[in-house]
């Protein structure tokens, strides 16, 4: 049962105008709101080039946007909309790569990297001290 | 001699993203793997474009069967079906159609001029078990088994080559 | 006529430019004076040249000449003269011929402005950069030729991409080319140097300038595309993450890392081979943005046309350059030994760790952009977004925040933490206060929000303070690095107000209606139909009002090109000191006039490009340094002796 309300666009002034990404929901409160502008800025719109839910004017961003919404509405939290979409869609659909063993080195390689310069950094300065 | 080893590292670094923007060139497409290959088919039940039915899981159990996402505002769709119907017609799978994100006329002349292969046709006009499938394009086609598991997916229109290379082994294995 | 002009033109640069990679380096090592004087003026005629070009096809561009394929793809019989004359770098061959002007244009000034440098100096570096050039213009010349014809002559072209119609994106990629082919100049410094198996102080001396200025460019062309993209997509965003924006931080990044450890190395003899290396780097960077940008291996808005023959193009020039670059620094780098020690208490060691964080941000950041390729390899697809990178970016900043009031009050050489630190508390102590101020005034305000605040507060006060504790008339040098290091208080703190404690909403709004956001009425009386120079729009006219002021009225705009079938949304922003109300249209909802509107509070948001601007303001200062002046003098002493074998 669909407690919001969606409102569907016209297209007024030529049928080759795309109808832009500004949807309207009727939230309850700015914490719904706000979740729902997270989310979106998270998840990935598929068929754009290189784009998110909400800056996307796509027919399936739409769609989605209206998932999104729904779930918002119905109170569901963060993890659990990005699990759905996820679970449907793979890694890609969230702009946030997983932490796993794939994506181990990426999440971590920075500090390595960090680390293993310093080392480099303090023996350099060290050895020209001590000549 | 350690100072010429270490000088080296930069260049094999240099030498390794090379190889990949450079194979990468290759093999870049658009084309999302789907998550669901070897899980079971998500639940539906939609109702049929023509006739009064509606269809679900329980409905397609027992032999494997083709989903194939269209829509008549779809221009591939059109390259694809010849390809749609040649593969139905000749009856090594059943071919079931999602006309997905449309509307009935629309369809219905659509199926009227080209032919319908379909052997049932089920309609989303509202998207929603097309995002449950991770549709996200039109066409699409989906390899579902006797069991209801989701064996292979097929992003784009479908192929001599591809019904060849992907659809039919698959199907033989299945025997 | 004219296309063949520019044809041959581009054909005699070319030409040009490899007898500069060729004549002066072979004077070099055959200690001939004669070829090696050829490196300058062969430079201003490269420059002539190709500039000569470059008119030739703004002309063309003017004239509408539609026989020339790439003023038909870009330009049309309603383009307003102003966008003519810019559609010249509006796509791919275009802008590819601005990069190869004003490589030229580098080379020319690196050819006057080098006097301090000896001649066997400057022979080596102006053919390291006719090397460069060569690279480029041969890719010009074989691989994107602007003058190319057509036949038939179309009657009317098919206009420029309307989003570039418009001041920032006119200025943007000059600016960034600007940057990029300074940044040759520091790695053409590096491979001279690697060459000659010598690299003194009056070489980095030399080059600190070049490099400082180059910086500033890219500092400049990254802000205004952030604004512009600000403006122009509709959407509020200033930074996406965008792997082809990605390819502009890049470069950015090695080089902030570059010109603080050129502070050191022109000091000190110490780590020269990192200077050497790193600008090698960061000039590599340059080149790698251009392949991810023209060669359809990623997928963005920003992207151009991909072709695989241009990119693969691309790829074989960064290995030419790259892997000479590194092959020569693997097998000489030995050769610039460092000899002067650095203390572990001294403003040098700080500096190298500031290097070394923006090394480490280079690193990931370029991990993020590639990885999604990494992933595709074996099949997979993955996203790396905004949630990854803008993490791993503040996280590596923090260091940078913290530590960099230590490092601009540790002295040179030989200095004490401890006292340092205790010269630092009261600042620490005041922006503490200030932080909690900024809390209980704006609150709720996540850890991340905090952070950049307290960050940018500390920096600040702590700027400030050193500065009026200076003593003695402040050196053009100590008055840029306070400058920049205020810009980047300023740009830390903006910035983490501005994501943090902006609103947004989406909105349906009737004629008539007025909706309350973050302390604003906006009142929506409507929309009608407008028609300008090449467009039409729907235009919507908003007042903002508060507590019954009338602050402003906006005017969003839903524009369509009928020559592009294009339709844009242009936002209406109010600019203000303290945020920026900024509203855009999104679509006509019913019949009665009713519009979805969204409408964005931005606190802060002009001082965060401001403090951009005063980092690159900062560097640009710096120039000014009397201490290098005074010096470099006396190199073109030394110098001009020799040249005239005085004792």
């Amino acid at each position: 049962m669909k407690q919001f309300v969606r409102i569907f666009a016209l297209l007024i002034i030529t049928s080759s105008f795309n109808s832009f990404a500004i949807e309207v929901y009727e939230f309850k409160n700015d914490e719904q709101r706000e979740l729902y502008q997270d989310l979106t800025k998270e998840l990935r719109c598929l068929v754009c080039q290189n784009q998110n839910l909400a800056d996307s004017d796509a027919d399936l961003a739409r769609d989605l946007k209206d998932q999104v919404a729904e779930f918002v509405i119905n109170n569901q939290d963060k993890d659990t909309i990005l699990a759905y979409m996820i679970q449907r869609y793979g890694d890609f659909v969230t702009y946030n790569p997983p932490l796993n063993a794939s994506t181990f080195f990426l999440w971590f390689s920075p500090f390595l990297v960090l680390l293993i310069g310093a080392v480099i950094l303090v023996i350099n300065i060290r050895k020209k001290h001590n000549e | 001699m350690k100072k010429i080893l270490i000088a080296f590292i930069p260049l094999s670094v240099l030498l390794g993203l090379l190889l990949l923007l450079f194979l990468n060139m290759g093999y870049h497409n658009e084309t999302i793997p789907s998550p669901l290959i070897g899980k079971p088919a998500p639940a539906f039940s939609l109702p049929t474009l023509y006739g009064d039915e509606t269809l679900s899981n329980a409905d397609f159990m027992g032999e494997p069967w083709l989903l194939n996402v269209f829509g008549s505002w779809c221009p591939n769709c059109l390259y694809e079906h010849p390809v749609v119907s040649q593969l139905a017609a000749s009856g090594d799978v059943k071919v079931v159609g999602l006309n997905w994100k449309d509307e009935f006329e629309d369809a219905d002349n659509w199926l009227t001029r080209l032919g319908n292969p379909y052997h049932h046709i089920m309609v989303d006009y509202v998207g929603k078990t097309a995002i449950d499938f991770g549709v996200y394009g039109a066409p699409e086609t989906f390899l579902i088994n006797a069991e209801g598991i989701i064996v292979h997916k097929i992003v784009g229109e479908l192929t001599p080559e591809n019904v060849a290379n992907e659809i039919r082994p698959r199907l033989e294995q299945m025997q | 006529m004219l296309p063949h002009i520019g044809q041959f033109l581009l054909v005699l640069a070319l030409l040009l430019s490899v007898a500069l990679m060729i004549l002066p380096l072979t004077g070099y090592f055959k200690n001939n004076q004669t070829l090696m004087l050829t490196a300058r003026p062969l430079s201003y005629l490269l420059f002539g040249v190709t500039f000569a070009a470059f008119i030739m096809l703004i002309v063309l561009f003017v004239q509408q000449d539609f026989s020339v394929r790439y003023v038909a793809q870009n330009s049309a019989l309603e383009l307003p003269l102003r966008y003519r004359i810019t559609a010249t770098w509006g796509a791919h061959e275009g802008s590819i011929l601005m990069w190869v002007t004003v490589q030229a244009l580098w080379i020319a000034a690196v050819a006057k402005f080098s006097r301090s440098l000896s001649l066997s100096q400057i022979a080596r570096v102006l053919s390291v950069l006719g090397w460069i050039a060569t690279g480029f213009m041969a890719f010009v010349v074989f691989a994107s030729n602007p003058f190319e014809t057509i036949f038939p002559v179309p009657l009317d072209g098919q206009d420029l991409n309307p989003l570039l119609q418009d001041f920032g994106m006119i200025m943007h990629p000059p600016l960034l080319y600007f940057g990029y082919v300074g940044l040759s100049v520091a790695f053409a410094l590096s491979i001279a140097a690697l060459i000659g198996g010598e690299i003194n102080e009056k070489w980095i001396r030399w080059s600190r300038r070049w490099t400082n200025l180059a910086w500033a460019f890219l500092t400049m062309g990254i802000i205004l595309g952030s604004w512009w993209a600000y403006y122009e997509l509709g959407w509020g965003g200033w930074w996406f993450w965008d792997p082809v924006e990605n390819a502009s931080f890049l470069p950015w990044l090695a080089a902030t890392a570059l010109i603080h450890v050129q502070a050191v190395s022109e000091r000190k003899n110490a780590f020269r081979g990192w200077t050497v290396l790193l600008a090698i780097i960061a000039f590599s960077l340059c080149i790698l943005g251009t392949f991810l940008v023209r060669s359809g291996s990623i997928t963005s808005v920003h992207s151009f046309a991909a072709d695989p023959f241009r990119g693969i193009f691309i790829l074989v020039l960064l290995a030419i350059y790259t892997g000479t670059a590194l092959t020569l620094y693997a097998f000489r780098a030995n050769r610039l030994r460092s000899r002067d020690t650095i203390n572990l208490e001294s403003r040098e060691t700080l500096m190298l760790a500031n290097s070394l964080i923006f090394i480490t941000a280079t690193f990931t950041i370029l991990l993020g952009t590639l990885f999604p390729m990494i992933f595709e390899a074996v099949g997979k697809k993955i996203s790396v977004g905004a949630p990854y990178f803008g993490l791993m970016f503040f996280v590596l900043m923090i260091p940078v925040a913290v530590l960099l009031p230590l490092g601009s009050q540790l002295g040179w050489h030989r200095s004490s933490v401890t006292a340092a630190i205790k010269q630092l508390l009261p600042y620490f102590v005041a922006a503490t206060i200030l932080m909690i101020i900024t809390w209980l005034v704006y609150k709720p305000l996540n850890m991340r929000a905090l952070a950049g605040i307290y960050g940018g507060l500390w920096v600040f006060i702590a700027t400030v303070g050193q500065w009026f504790k200076q003593r003695g008339r402040p050196t053009a040098g100590f008055v840029g690095m306070s400058v920049a290091h205020l810009g980047f208080a300023v740009f830390l703190f903006s910035m983490s107000m501005t994501e943090h404690k902006d609103t947004e909403q989406d909105i349906l709004m009737q004629p008539g209606s007025t909706v309350h956001v973050g302390g604003y009425d906006f009142t929506f009386n409507g929309v009608d139909r407008v028609k300008i120079e090449n467009y039409q729009a729907q235009q919507g006219h908003i007042t903002v009002t508060k507590n019954d002021r009338v602050i402003t009225t906006l005017n969003p705009q839903k524009r369509f090109y009928p020559k592009q079938q294009m339709p844009m949304t242009e936002a209406a922003i109010y600019a203000g000191w303290t945020k920026d109300i900024y509203v855009s249209l999104g679509e006509a909802v019913n019949n009665q006039g009713s519009w979805a509107v969204r409408i964005y509070i931005k606190p802060l948001i002009r001082w965060m490009w401001f403090g951009g601007i005063m980092m690159l303001a900062g560097a640009v200062i710096g120039l000014f340094s009397a201490r290098i002046k005074r010096q470099e003098d006396q190199q073109l002493d030394e110098v001009m002796k020799k040249q005239l074998n005085l004792p």
